[in-house]
């Protein structure tokens, strides 16, 4: 007995068109600070790594213009969010909304690795302990979005969640229970 | 009927719990349990922390030490029974029958439940292992039928527990050392079987290559779903014909079987996956304890939606009805 893949998101490609314009530099040193944020709450993600946390890893997003290389850096995260391939390690490869879902405990790796919605190439080690250390670390990446957005992180989270409901992109920590 | 589930993180762990778990394995982060994958398992602290919070809940929680020590490092092995004992494990899994020994005479009042790793398949053995060293509960292998069990069940009063969702291993485990001929490294030493760090992913234009080793193990079309490079599970050709020699890539699902295996006296069903996410672990477990609760209630099985959690996306109920090649 097979079952059909699960059904995700993908950015419209008007979207992902528009994102051609973003300055990816400005985004990087964002992306850096806001990382540096998660570590420091979430010292077991970096802890759980092991011996791959100063791996270069390739997140590549496949519905977006651009690439995220990462580096754990021992839990001073550096990110630089580039054009083209990228240079690392481990690369995962997914539709960004795969990617959220993974962080949010949304989609199991593994179901999207057979399906195929989830690509992994070079250090297969370092990509499974990344993939395990942010499984246990429960991130909500909107919730830390918003402890950081002052007097705006009220309507900012209910922007979020209006965006996760018409989308079905998993923007925030979901239920287990509840998901799938 | 129990519900033994998995758990590699203590987030998987309290999910677990939450699901409706009866019973939690899991293992500590090194060689001493079969799960020695990277970013999985838990050190002493995070292990004492889960058990706390899996009793807190009215839980069980079981630590796999079911790798076969190597001799001169037998001191890495005692110390995880030792440190299972003082984190408040309700039992430990084990397999090598000089660990077994040594916990019974050194920490007799632990549980002791034989690993699926002893490749413990029949009364006479199970009967051996729990009047040699007090095993209260076996793991059966998954290359038993239903009727199989059932007869070592009217043989022995040791408790039985069999696998009945996930990863299908179809060799005589704790045997097996396929993995080490493409590796050097096997479940029963090193606690992995085909390893992650010799495994390699090409896509090329949507054709997938899974290599182990350094071989080519897979390779799949665009269509198709991705496979976990193992050995058993390869795709060879051999006198010019194609095919899945030992096993294809499929997962165990025995959920139909639950009311066969409760009348043929099994204790507990246990649920492979200790890799997999909280997400899976969740989903799984539910659907299980939705199961066995139909089942005490003298209701109908509820229709499972576990496929997709699945390797291959492909489901089979293996050795139970014996209907392999």
């Amino acid at each position: 007995m097979t079952q059909p893949a699960l059904s995700i998101p993908q950015l419209p490609p008007l979207a992902a068109r528009a994102l051609r314009r973003l300055p990816l530099t400005p985004l990087s040193f964002s992306l850096t600070a806001y990382a540096r944020r998660i570590a420091k709450h979430h010292p077991g993600l970096f802890r759980r790594l092991g011996e791959f946390d100063h791996t270069r890893f390739v997140i590549d997003p496949t519905d977006l213009p651009f690439v995220i290389e990462m580096q754990p850096n021992g839990g001073q995260p550096k990110i630089k969010v580039v054009r083209g391939s990228g240079q690392g390690e481990a690369r995962i490869a997914g539709p960004l909304a795969g990617l959220l879902g993974l962080v949010h405990g949304a989609y199991d790796g593994d179901a999207l690795f057979f399906s195929r919605d989830l690509v992994i190439e070079g250090d297969t080690s370092a990509a499974l302990a990344l993939r395990n250390a942010i499984d246990d670390a429960e991130l909500d990446l909107s919730a830390e979005v918003a402890q950081i957005s002052g007097p705006l992180a009220a309507p900012l989270q209910k922007a979020l969640s209006f965006i996760e409901n018409r989308t079905g992109v998993s923007l925030s920590r979901q239920d287990e229970l509840e998901v799938w | 009927m129990e519900i033994v589930c998995p758990a590699g993180t203590p987030a998987a762990l309290r999910a677990a719990v939450k699901a409706g778990a009866h019973t939690i394995y899991c293992g500590f982060a090194d060689e001493t349990n079969a799960r020695n994958f990277p970013g999985l398992n838990f050190d002493r602290e995070e292990m004492r922390e889960g058990i706390a919070f899996a009793h807190q809940h009215g839980s069980k929680v079981l630590i796999a030490i079911n790798t076969f020590p190597r001799a001169g490092s037998e001191a890495i092995w005692h110390r995880a029974v030792s440190d299972a004992e003082s984190c408040g494990a309700d039992a430990v899994i084990l397999a090598d029958i000089g660990l077994l020994d040594y916990a019974a005479r050194n920490h007799p009042g632990l549980r002791r439940h034989l690993s699926v790793q002893a490749a413990a398949a029949n009364a006479d053995v199970v009967n051996f292992y729990a009047s040699e060293f007090g095993v209260k509960r076996v793991v059966l292998p998954r290359v038993l039928s239903v009727p199989e069990i059932a007869a070592i069940n009217a043989d022995t009063e040791v408790e039985t527990e069999v696998f009945v969702f996930g990863g299908l291993c179809v060799m005589a485990e704790g045997r097996c050392s396929l993995s080490s001929y493409a590796t050097g490294r096997s479940p029963n030493m090193n606690g992995v079987c085909s390893p992650a760090s010799h495994v390699e992913y090409h896509d090329e234009g949507g054709v997938l290559d899974a290599k182990l080793g350094g071989y080519t193990i897979h390779r799949v079309g665009k269509e198709e779903s991705a496979p976990y490079p193992t050995l058993c599970k390869g795709c060879f050709t051999a006198g010019g014909k194609e095919g899945h020699l030992f096993e294809d890539p499929v997962s165990l699902n025995a959920e139909k079987l639950i009311p066969q295996l409760d009348k043929a006296g099994v204790t507990a069903l246990k649920i492979e996956g200790r890799q997999r996410s909280r997400s899976y672990v969740a989903q799984v477990v539910k659907n299980f304890r939705a199961a066995v609760d139909a089942l005490d209630a003298g209701l109908p099985m509820p229709e499972g939606m576990l496929a997709r959690l699945s390797e291959g996306g492909a489901m089979t109920t293996g050795a139970y009805k014996k209907t392999w090649r």
